[in-house]
């Protein structure tokens, strides 16, 4: 079908300026254009939407019920017509005819044009899995998609919206006010990541459940169901969740069907100049079909700059497009949340990290050189144009520096910009302590009476004693009121954080604290992400309070319990399989023997603990390894974990002509009981068949020495850096009460030391007296103990090296890419 | 594939704050980190202390602590940060359309 160009209306000589596309970008580029010269062009608009210019980050209020679409139009009837602008709607542009300059629209209309402006926006992405065309499944750009959107959720039901990003989760909020029950999925393990840290973006996670939204992260969807209409999604974990509407919004991608069937040069976009040229010059492109030096858009703000320099250029004022950084908001009521800029630190950055646990605030300011690079607001917002002008500005904060986090009215309110003498400007009504109620009048007369340090004063009036927010205004009183005479109290777990160990214990328990980022937030971390110091200590901490529950993070994990060998000097790994109290057989041995051969291992030796050590093995060879071992039946020897190491015994009654009672058989029973618990730091334990202790028991995290009458049962032994022989714990009468008495005494162990405290310091810090008031007078109590220790074990005596031969983690085993100089990829 | 990158695989494939390796023949592996903010770098697998294989360490902000000693690098320079000193070589790293590229020339520099 070839029609006839439409010829210009008589007598209208200027310049004819098609603009496809009647979005934002398309009709913003207009306006600039009338404004600096509104004679010049005659122009046509076509747009595929049958609509005037409406706002389309609006779209998200109208399906809140916020907004009606009245509201939201940007230019209507009467702007095109007092601009003598035609608007072709509901007509999209199917082809350009570069060499006779026309374009043609669906209906079959031939318009010439002298100068051409693309202004197609984006497609939405419809993630490629069967089902993603079914009736109920649409995407999240236009009015056409609300008033699909407000159909489904007035016959109620359920709603999965697929992506948790800024569009996902403003369709979850409209949906959900709407009356629908709404499943996010995000297949990121936080929401929002590209503009939100791991903290805010786990408040926000709380925030939306706390509405009634289940968030699932790190989902993947599989495959959406349904017979002539979407009935539910499914994960690639199989779990499958029921569905009237599935809204896809995982990302979106330039336009550029058009463009590049035209012949125009187009990457990811339309590849435009500084002036929003192509590469024909008599076509323009704006907005986010572009890419511009690389990048592409997906936000308004650098839409407006390009608009101004597409207008320069096109009356011949050429200025060039900047890209400059851009902020981010959650259109979401009562949900403020802000970021701008690069929050990535790196080198030379300093994060300034504010949280409030009481209202829920998390602020992180990124300043480099003096300059602010990127903001990140969770709950309180009011600040975020102020951070994110003078990061636009470049502006020096050096001289508010300390006050920056606190906002613009105390930084800039002179004085008050020392942060000293705003709390020495602090009424004595003053509440110094949220949490707990206390005034600076208070703090500072219990300093007077004594309280000479953070721990006295959190001890005595309980000021910042529990979410620790205000810890910096206690040490502030403590330094005015005392001056030099501050003592330094107990030592915190890591620069992190102003709390110790028992403390953040205590607290993650009493708060039924669930993840690292909630404790960081609950304790007012002052990292982002905190160190190598703490993620382990907390990663721990959680295991112990949640058994079963609590997802253990990976990369919290020191190395040698992520691969679950022990790393050399050389990188490679020794890897030690478990020998059930030192036991062996011919089996394992072969295996063994035949492991080290096929792997060429450079040594196998007898170790300290009464088993063989492999070592020098690849870490692409460790599943392998496993595997061969896992087949002769042997297990990891958690040689490199916080955990239980060993269990040394000697043969015992058995054969020993002094033996008292069956070691081997105990230490077995005890290695089988104990295998695979994670603890603050290693455990090692022993059973000695008589006094003469051949398996060193007096020297073990807990030893068992066998007597004619039952079992001495020794605590807090170590044969490391610091020798130190056992405590008698008790003696008891049978097998079974010993195993009892271990499970409890572990449990302990597990529950009330630090983090990378073995029992021997800790036994000498809390005393052995304590230890046996917990243990002995009260059947009950240890018996809930050692069930707490079983109950945890249900969950942890399963073989990791058999999950890494089934696959999991297979990945961190095997390089990314390899690369050959000569060959190139591989 | 001459190109001035080197095209190695999704972003995706790099767990947050973790790591994964690009082995190069006859050289030292690359390895690549992800941070908690998604950010993408990549440094020669060793360490300036005693050549320890900075993959496995753990990443925290924008740093990575040796397994070996502890020592934190920076993944942006590769200097050591605090009171140790020394410098591991930065390989440019690049993303595009969720891929990751990283430098070509560093790439071939460290299999020299
Ligand atoms: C392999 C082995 C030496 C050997 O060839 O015999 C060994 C090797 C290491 N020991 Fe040990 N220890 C070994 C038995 C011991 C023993 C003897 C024992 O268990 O009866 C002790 C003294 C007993 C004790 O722990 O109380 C021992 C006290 C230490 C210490 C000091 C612990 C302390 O609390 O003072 C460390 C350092 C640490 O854990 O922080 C350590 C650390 C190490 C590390 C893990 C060093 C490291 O961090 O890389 C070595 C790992 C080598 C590897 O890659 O496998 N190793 N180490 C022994 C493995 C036993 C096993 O089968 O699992
Ligand atoms: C729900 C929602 C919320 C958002 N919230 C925010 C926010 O808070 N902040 C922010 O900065 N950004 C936000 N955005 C993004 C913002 O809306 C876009 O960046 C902006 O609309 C892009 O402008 P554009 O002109 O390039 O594309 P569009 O506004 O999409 O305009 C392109 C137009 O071209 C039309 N078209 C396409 N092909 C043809 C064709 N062949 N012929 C004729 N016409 C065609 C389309 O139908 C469309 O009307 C949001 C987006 C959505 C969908
Ligand atoms: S004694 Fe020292 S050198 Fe020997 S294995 Fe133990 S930690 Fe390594
Ligand atoms: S080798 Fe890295 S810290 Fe020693």
């Amino acid at each position: 079908m070839k029609h006839e160009p439409i010829p210009s209306p008589a007598g209208d000589t200027r310049e004819h300026l098609i603009v496809i596309g009647n979005g934002m970008a398309g009709c913003r580029a207009v306006e600039e254009l009338l404004a600096r010269d509104a004679g010049r062009y005659r122009v046509t608009i076509v747009g595929a939407e049958p609509l005037v210019n409406y706002n389309r980050i609006m779209l998200s209020p109208v399906l809140a019920g916020e907004k009606t679409f009245d509201d939201i139009v940007l230019n209507g009837l009467d702007w095109y017509a007092d601009n003598a602008i035609t608007l072709l709607s509901g007509d999209p542009v199917v082809a350009i005819d570069r060499a006779a300059r026309t374009v043609t629209s669906r209906s079959g209309l031939t318009l010439a044009y002298d100068r051409l402006l693309i202004a197609t926006g984006s497609d939405p992405f419809m993630i490629p899995v069967p089902g993603n065309d079914l009736p109920g499944v649409i995407s999240f750009r236009d009015m056409n998609d609300v008033d699909v959107m407000l159909a489904a959720a007035s016959r109620g039901g359920s709603a999965v919206v697929i992506g948790g990003g800024l569009l996902g989760l403003e369709a979850a909020h409209g949906l959900t006010l709407r009356g629908m029950k709404v499943t996010v999925l995000h297949i990121m393990p936080t929401l929002m990541e590209r503009q939100l840290d791991e903290a805010a973006g786990w408040l926000l996670k709380t925030a939306l459940e706390a509405r009634g939204q289940t968030i699932l992260t790190g989902a993947d969807t599989a495959e959406i169901v349904g017979a002539g209409r979407v009935a539910a999604v499914r994960l690639k974990d199989g779990t499958a969740i029921p569905a009237d509407l599935v809204v896809m919004a995982v990302g979106i991608r330039p336009a550029v069907a058009l463009a590049r069937a035209a012949g125009l040069d187009v990457g990811r976009g339309i590849r435009v100049d500084d002036h929003m040229v192509t590469s024909d010059p008599a076509i323009l492109a704006v907005g986010e079909c572009v890419e511009h030096d690389g990048q592409v858009y997906g936000l308004v703000a650098p839409l407006w700059d390009m608009c101004r320099a597409l207008a320069d250029g096109l009356v011949g004022a050429p200025s060039g497009y900047r890209p400059a950084p851009t902020s981010t908001k959650l259109k979401v009521a009562g949900l403020d949340v802000f970021s701008a800029g690069d929050f990535s630190g790196g080198d030379g950055a300093e994060d300034i990290v504010l949280r409030d646990a009481s209202r829920g605030i998390y602020k992180r300011v990124v300043v480099k050189d003096d300059r602010i690079v990127g903001a990140v607001l969770y709950g309180d917002t009011a600040d975020g144009n102020w951070y994110f002008d003078l990061l636009r500005k470049g502006e020096s904060v050096g001289d508010i520096r300390d006050a920056l986090i606190f906002g613009q009215a105390f930084a800039r309110g002179g004085a008050a910009a020392d942060p000293k003498a705003a709390v020495a400007a602090l009424s004595d009504t003053a509440e110094i302590c949220g949490c707990n109620g206390v005034t600076k009048g208070q703090v500072v007369s219990c300093i007077a009476r004594g309280a000479h340090s953070l721990d006295a004063v959190r001890a005595t009036c309980k000021a910042s004693a529990s979410c620790g927010s205000c810890t910096g205004l206690v040490e502030t009183l403590l330094a005015l009121t005392l001056g030099d005479e501050v003592e330094a109290g107990a030592k915190t777990m890591c620069k992190c954080t102003s709390f110790g160990h028992d403390d953040v214990r205590r607290e993650i328990v009493a708060q039924d604290m669930r993840s690292i980022p909630e404790v960081m937030q609950k304790l007012h971390w002052s990292t982002p992400d905190g160190c190598s110091s703490c993620r382990p200590a907390l990663n721990y901490y959680l295991l112990c309070a949640l058994p079963g529950d609590y997802v253990d993070d990976q990369q919290s994990r020191f190395v040698n319990e992520r691969m679950h060998a022990n790393i050399q000097k050389d990188g490679t790994y020794s890897v030690v399989p478990r020998m059930w109290g030192g036991i062996t057989s011919p089996k394992e041995l072969r295996a063994i023997a035949d492991v080290v051969e096929k792997f060429n291992a450079p040594m196998v030796k007898v170790t300290g603990g009464q088993r063989l050590d492999i070592f020098g093995i690849r870490k692409e060879d460790l599943p392998a390894v496993w595997a061969d071992l896992n087949a002769a039946g042997m297990v990891s020897g958690h040689a490199y974990g916080k955990s239980l190491r060993t269990v040394k015994t000697c043969v015992g009654s058995e054969w020993c002509r002094f033996g008292t009672q069956d070691s081997t058989g105990l230490g077995v029973k005890l290695e089988r009981a104990t295998w695979g618990s994670w603890m603050p730091h290693k455990f090692k334990i022993a059973v000695s068949g008589c006094p003469r202790n051949c398996a060193e028991a007096t020297i073990k995290d807990f030893g068992v020495v066998c007597v004619d009458s039952g079992y001495e049962l020794h605590v807090g032994g170590n044969g490391g850096i610091k020798v130190r022989a056992t405590d008698l714990l008790c003696k008891v009468a049978t097998e079974a009460e010993a195993m009892e008495m271990c499970a409890a005494f572990i449990q302990l162990y597990r529950e009330e030391a630090r983090y990378l405290e073995r029992t021997a310091p800790w036994i000498e810090r809390v005393g052995l007296a304590y230890i046996q008031s917990r243990l002995l007078p009260d059947d009950d109590a240890r018996a809930a103990l050692a069930h707490r220790f079983f109950h945890s074990q249900s969950f942890s005596q399963e073989d990791p090296w058999a999950a890494r031969v089934a696959g999991e983690e297979r990945e961190i085993h095997a390089p990314m890419a390899r690369f050959q100089p000569v060959g190139e990829m591989a | 594939m001459t190109g001035e990158w080197l095209d190695i695989g999704w972003v995706a494939e790099i767990p947050v704050r973790g790591s994964r390796t690009v082995q190069v023949e006859g050289g030292d592996d690359i390895a690549v980190f992800r941070t908690g903010e998604n950010r993408v770098f990549a440094l020669l697998d060793r360490c300036p202390h005693k050549h320890g294989r900075l993959s496995q360490g753990i990443v925290h902000g924008g740093a990575v602590a040796c397994p070996l000693h502890n020592w934190r690098i920076s993944l942006t320079t590769g200097e050591a940060l605090g009171e140790d000193k020394g410098c591991t070589p930065v390989v440019p790293v690049k993303i595009s359309g969720g891929r990751v590229l990283i430098c070509r020339a560093s790439t071939l520099k460290a299999a020299a």
